[in-house]
């Protein structure tokens, strides 16, 4: 299954960068220089020799940023996508399960959560709870991007719980719980990935969002802290295009490299996806019939 | 004839179905259906698809409850825990793809069930018993087969590892939803031997539901014919095959294949069948009275009002129709 | 391609006991990362006007490989590799291998119609069952009037048992026996030679699945039309077919007529299947099947296929692979020079 994941370059490559900013997040502030020193003989220069990716208004280095930046987004990504995941999970799945007045209590919740107007509250939870670092921020985030989620695997674990094995184990006496961890749970494996891919890019994109409108630690630094003092400079009237590129650019990339994984995984667990490889439908439209050659 | 093992009395089942916007409907998926397995006997429940006959069986293997009769184990209605129940009652499902999980291992499948009903927990004395098991549904060499995913294996060798799983739990019951269906042609009568191997060593009181009547008529010893979610005839094979009482038996048993009547003129063969009887009922609305009277050649006033009683032959032989009510009267 | 035949030839041709298709070498190949999986080899038949032919096998024996290639309904990755099917149509005789997708067009419908088992979901749920006629109708007849197609439409489905008022319904509002009726109906609507039957009542019971075959030879003896005829069930084919071939690992393995093959089966895999269905009436007697499972095709016995699971096998069965000679293909019914 692992090998046959592997194969594909679009899951490759998605790997590679994530793993990438994975160990830039990780090793990235051991290596470069200190971000926040501030080189008053560089202000908004330009990409040069010194400063690979120029300087900001002020005079700190946009590289050293954009690397630190990385620790703090892929923090929010990989927490925000991590809660919301195991809240998804906790709710979805026993809904789906067990069915019934469980069923109509968490889907009752998930609905909750599916209609709430999520922008408002989290300013206004951001507001509320004092001091906005970006654990907190990764908090909010994941507490409130779990439903659609848990909607998803709910219909899944729905569906599972009513195929014939987990019938025929239920009738073996295998208790509830191991029903769901060890006939339900695995086959989910393909939803639960994607959805932590899908929650990583969500959480990278609205840390950004969510500190550009101001909601985030000023003492931290992120790629939406870079954009949001970058606009606060007017950076875009000015053309200080360094400045602001470099934390967006990474923000794309790290966006389409989970999309790429999460096209993997689709066509791994939907089979119906993975078309006749090019390669042998070139072969046999070569083949030579006979009375056209 | 000895105390049945597993019965069901005058057992009916209704699903509630949503059909459209707030309407909801009821199917009468099975209607006073009455049943008795003994030990060491095999029943053949006959019937097309939406006769009722897999509801039948999962009444019986206690998915859902009846909506109204009762179901007796050594006679005494079941009720309490699932788990004691399915000590003695196990089911074998149509799919043999279907009712293995893809992600474990034949042995992880024979295992739970030792430890889950007879608390094995040894390693030794759980491989003896796992092996046994395989070599018992004649899946030779057995150290062969446990460490195999289902997709590694054959549908006939995914079939045999479901029934080991059943026959773990060393139950007194085995109820066969179409269990050969799925199956190459080829290797369905080694199954049937198989079965009927396990009744005869083990004394297992026996269930085969299928559609084909003359793999019915092989394996076991009496059919019982279900139509539209009604019993309507049953008895001994033989007599039922070659006298059948109801109409639609009849219907049923000439519209199978059978090669012994080749060599005849295949269209005249053919047009004898030919009468276009519509099609089985919904069972949302199913007809008034005997619910096989919309098809029926012989249909009389009475059929399209009252539900015909049993009628019972000295041979064993019974059924439900107002015909057989006139004769015997 | 298509071939000029001759002169004295044209009353032959399409006389009662011509040959309406002739099947040399076809050779169909899944071609995969690694080797190519051969799914039909080296198949040839002939099938007369208005013949019945089954084709019998388990799965993975090539018969619906077979359909899809005689159908030329195939996509990569199957891809026929080697062989012709002659196919002589009233306009003439053509091989199908060859035809271009347009000349194809025009073939299907009024020449060549296919049944398959789910035909019944390939009626469009949103047209009229009478409008899917018309469409068929005219598009083939151009001269077709609207209101005569509406009229041939509620004929058509009169032949198959479905009743004129039901002409303006649509799929969801027929039962599935009718639906499948009402396609096999659809299928002859242009008046085809060949009809192929991929399985078509499989997915009915066996009181519809009768009757639907009762009017299949009715309209058979009407129009005149052959049939192809492919199912496992080899008890049903017994009864219906004309002549049967029986498939096995990609290969007809035996053909005769329905009869000799029922009373006196020559290929062991053949009396193997026979004795895979048990008797409706006369007496039983224990029957073990066919021990063993088909086989793997990517990686196929050497010899003949069936070598592993034949009850007969003897010396060199697992190295030489028997030709179908004399309709059979088992070298236990070979003399010495067929040997190849």
């Amino acid at each position: 299954m692992r090998a046959s994941l592997l194969t594909s370059w679009k899951v490759r490559f998605g790997l590679a960068v994530l793993g990438l900013f994975v160990l830039l997040a990780i090793f990235g502030p051991m290596l470069g220089s200190d971000p926040r020193a501030n080189d008053i003989s560089a202000i908004a220069e330009p990409p040069s020799r010194d400063h690979l990716l120029g300087t900001t208004q002020f005079g700190q280095d946009v590289l050293a940023q954009t690397i630190a930046g990385a620790r703090g987004s892929m923090l929010v990504g990989i927490l925000a996508a991590a809660i919301g995941t195991v809240i998804a999970i906790a709710v979805g799945v026993p809904a789906g399960y067990f069915g019934g007045a469980v069923d109509n209590g968490l889907n009752f919740l998930t609905n909750l959560f599916l209609v709430m107007p999520v922008l408002p509250l989290i300013l206004i939870v951001a507001g509320y709870v004092q001091g906005t670092g970006l654990w907190v921020i990764a908090l909010i985030i994941g507490l409130f991007g779990w439903s659609g989620g848990a909607r998803t695997l709910r219909a899944q674990a729905m569906s599972l719980s009513n195929r014939d094995f987990v019938l025929a184990m239920r009738m073996l006496g295998e208790p509830h719980r191991r029903l769901i961890f060890a006939e339900v749970l695995p086959h989910l494996s393909g939803w639960i990935s994607a959805m932590f891919l899908h929650g990583m890019i969500g959480g990278v994109m609205a840390e950004a969002g969510l500190a550009f409108l101001g909601i985030s630690d000023s003492g931290s630094i992120s790629w939406g802290t870079m954009i949001q003092s970058a606009q606060q400079q007017s950076a875009v009237l000015r053309g200080l295009w360094w400045w602001f590129v470099p934390p967006g650019l990474c923000i794309a990339l790290i966006g389409t490299a989970a999309t790429l994984v999460n096209f993997g995984v689709d066509e791994l667990s939907n089979p119906k996806l993975r078309l006749a490889r090019r390669s042998v439908v070139t072969r046999a439209r070569l083949v030579p019939r006979r009375g056209e050659v | 004839m000895s105390q049945p093992v597993l019965e069901a009395r005058e057992v009916s089942k209704h699903f509630p179905v949503r059909i459209g916007a707030g309407r909801t409907a009821v199917v009468r998926a099975v209607e006073d259906a009455t049943l008795a397995l003994q030990p060491g006997r095999i029943v053949a429940l006959v019937g097309e698809s939406g006769s009722g006959k897999t509801t039948l069986a999962r009444l019986l293997a206690r998915f859902y409850p009846p909506t109204s009769g009762e179901i007796r184990l050594r006679g005494k209605a079941v009720r309490g825990k699932e788990r004691d129940y399915h000590r003695d009652v196990q089911l074998i499902f149509q799919d043999p793809f279907g009712s293995l999980n893809p992600l474990h291992r034949v042995r992880y499948n024979l295992e739970r069930a030792l430890r889950l009903h007879h608390g094995v927990r040894a390693r030794a004395e759980l491989n003896r018993r796992v092996l046994e098991l395989l070599d018992r549904v004649s899946l030779s060499p057995a150290d062969q087969f446990v460490d195999k995913f289902p997709h590694e294996l054959s549908g006939g060798q995914r079939q045999r590892v479901v029934i080991a799983r059943a026959l773990a739990v060393e139950p007194k019951v085995l109820l066969g939803d179409e269990p050969i269906s799925m199956l190459d042609v080829s290797i369905r009568l080694e199954m049937l031997n198989l079965l009927d191997r396990l009744r005869t060593e083990d004394g297992l009181a026996l269930l085969y539901i299928t559609h084909d009547i003359a793999s019915a008529r092989y394996l076991c010893d009496d059919i019982v014919v279900m139509y539209a979610g009604r019993m309507v005839e049953g008895g001994p094979k033989d007599d039922v095959i070659a006298s059948p009482l109801h109409p639609y038996t009849k219907l049923l048993i000439d519209s199978s294949p059978d090669p012994d009547r080749i060599g005849g003129d295949r269209d005249a063969l053919f047009d004898s069948t030919a009468e276009d009887l519509g099609e089985p009922p919904s069972l949302i609305d199913p007809p008034s009275g005997c619910r096989f009277h919309p098809r029926c050649p012989f249909a009389m006033d009475v059929c399209k009002t009252a539900v015909p009683p049993r009628t019972e032959l000295p041979n064993g032989q019974w059924t439900h129709c107002w015909l057989q009510q006139e004769e015997t009267r | 391609m298509i071939t000029e035949p001759a002169p004295g030839l044209v009353t032959a041709a399409t006389g009662p006991n011509s040959t309406v298709l002739s099947v040399r070498g076809l050779t169909v190949d899944y071609l995969t990362d690694g080797a190519p999986v051969r799914a039909c080899d080296d198949v040839s038949f002939t099938l007369r006007r208005g013949e019945i032919l089954g084709v019998a096998g388990e799965s993975g024996s090539g018969k619906s490989t077979l359909i899809t290639a005689l159908t030329r309904l195939q996509r990569p990755p199957a891809v026929t590799t080697e062989g012709s099917i002659e196919f002589h149509s009233r306009d003439g005789s053509v091989d199908l291998v060859s035809l271009s997708a347009s000349e194809l067009r025009a073939l299907r419908w009024t020449s060549l119609a296919i049944v398959l088992q789910s035909a019944m979901d390939a009626l469009n749920p949103v047209m009229r069952i009478g409008a899917q006629f018309v469409d068929v109708l005219r598009s083939h007849d151009k001269g077709l009037g609207r209101k005569d197609a509406w009229a041939r439409a509620s004929e058509l489905l009169g032949m198959v048992g479905i009743s004129a008022d039901r002409v303006r319904s649509y799929p969801h509002e027929l039962s599935g026996g009718m639906r499948q009726r009402a396609s096999i109906a659809l299928a002859l609507a242009c008046g085809p030679e060949l009809v192929v039957m991929d399985e078509p009542t499989t997915a009915v019971d066996v009181v519809m699945q009768r009757q639907i075959l009762a009017q299949v030879l009715r309209l058979r003896r009407e129009l005149g039309f052959s049939v192809v005829f492919v199912t496992h069930d080899l008890s049903l084919l017994l009864e219906l077919a004309d002549r049967i071939a029986i498939m096995y690992a990609g290969r007809i393995v035996e053909i005769d007529t329905a009869h000799s093959l029922y009373a006196n089966p020559r290929h062991p895999y053949t009396r193997g299947l026979r004795d895979s269905f048990p008797p409706l009436r006369s007496p039983l007697r224990r029957l073990s099947g066919i021990p063993g499972s088909p086989p793997d095709l990517r990686n196929p016995p050497a010899g003949c296929a069936f070598h592993p699971r034949c009850p007969d096998r003897f010396e060199g069965c697992d190295q030489e692979r028997p030709l179908l000679v004399d309709g059979v293909a088992c070298r236990l019914h070979q003399s010495g020079e067929n040997r190849a």
